[in-house]
């Protein structure tokens, strides 16, 4: 069954903490090449059947009302993934 | 509700004209201070009504307190969820209504009203990823407010704050605007315990009916069960400003 995904992620403007604490936890493991990271969320909507425009349009509309708070958040993509 | 629960001594302040209104306290499933918000109204003696977050009416309350807890567990985010809970919607009309229905948000309920657009921001993770659980100092920006009445401007009280996700955050031309209109509400007083912006631990909508703070004064209403500072019962003003403003309002 197809899945559509979600990406959100940290505005850039606003510090992440957790992923200043992940940061800070790499270089203890020696991973030593990364920088910086930021730490966002994967949502997988699920749908029965085929996903129409009309789906894709709600998934989008879901993603902008309800998994994200465009305060500090941004959806940064919403595409279609077959099973 | 339930009456008053064997702890503690007799209700602080008993004024027979104040119990004809009616505060509600919204339970959602997760929520852990109702109790104490509804305990809380009742000693600044005030009529406490329950209501549930799938009610679809107010139950003709004169104000509302959405206290503090996990409410869906901080899923997805905190207050998220909740939002969108049938009571929300009558809520967040009667607030934006010419009646100005009286809102108070405490800690997952000011998450709650800045995920509503009640209030505007929102709340991330505490800078330094910690649950924190201690007695804070907080000044009363702005005692204009139907939750700040009793207060005196510039006065220093002392609350409990507890939890994770407790840093206030907007963009610089929100934060300009709540300073600017007086909006800022309590700002934390000799340590930012979180990363809050400009030390901001509480806010206001523009009417001043909505105001929406992270620390409890909820825990701070009864002598000998609160902070060790004063009486520990510099959270009462909150609960007899409202009061006395619905009562002297309806004179």
């Amino acid at each position: 069954m197809p899945r559509i995904v979600v990406d959100v992620m940290p505005k850039p403007e606003i510090l992440d903490p957790q992923g200043k604490a992940i940061v800070g936890a790499l270089p203890r493991l020696g991973f030593t090449s990364f920088s910086a990271v930021r730490q966002g969320k994967r949502f997988e909507l699920t749908v029965d059947g085929e996903v129409t425009d009309a789906i894709l349009a709600q998934a989008r509309e879901a993603a902008e009302t309800l998994l994200s708070n465009p305060v500090i958040e941004d959806v940064v993509n919403v595409e279609v993934v077959e099973a | 509700m339930t009456e008053l629960p064997l702890i503690g001594g007799a209700p602080v302040a008993v004024e027979p004209h104040l119990l004809g209104a009616k505060i509600g306290v919204v339970t959602f499933p997760g929520t852990l201070d109702d109790r104490d918000a509804a305990r809380a109204v009742r000693l600044a003696g005030g009529t406490a009504v329950a209501l549930w977050h799938a009610d679809t009416h107010l139950a003709d309350v004169d104000a509302v307190v959405i206290p503090g807890g996990f409410s869906y567990g901080d899923y997805l985010r905190a207050g998220a969820i909740s939002r969108f809970a049938p009571l929300m919607s009558r809520i967040i009309d009667a607030a934006n209504s010419d009646a100005k229905l009286p809102v108070l948000g405490i800690c997952n309920g000011f998450q709650i009203l800045t995920e509503s657009h009640l209030l505007p921001g929102s709340m991330i993770k505490n800078d330094h990823l910690k649950f924190l659980c201690r007695d804070q100092v907080l000044r009363v920006e702005n005692n204009k407010t139907l939750w700040t009445s009793d207060y005196e401007a510039g006065e220093e009280i002392t609350v409990p704050l507890k939890n994770q996700d407790g840093q206030y955050i907007a963009d610089d031309k929100t934060l300009d605007a709540l300073e600017a209109e007086g909006r800022v509400v309590f700002r934390y007083v000799g340590w930012n315990p979180n990363g809050s912006r400009r030390d901001i631990a509480g806010i206001s909508n523009a009417a001043g009916n909505v105001v929406g703070l992270m620390p409890h004064p909820e825990h701070a209403v009864e002598p000998g069960f609160g902070p060790e500072s004063n009486a520990g019962t510099d959270g009462l003003g909150f609960f007899t400003s409202v009061l006395n403003k619905i009562v002297g309002g309806a004179q």
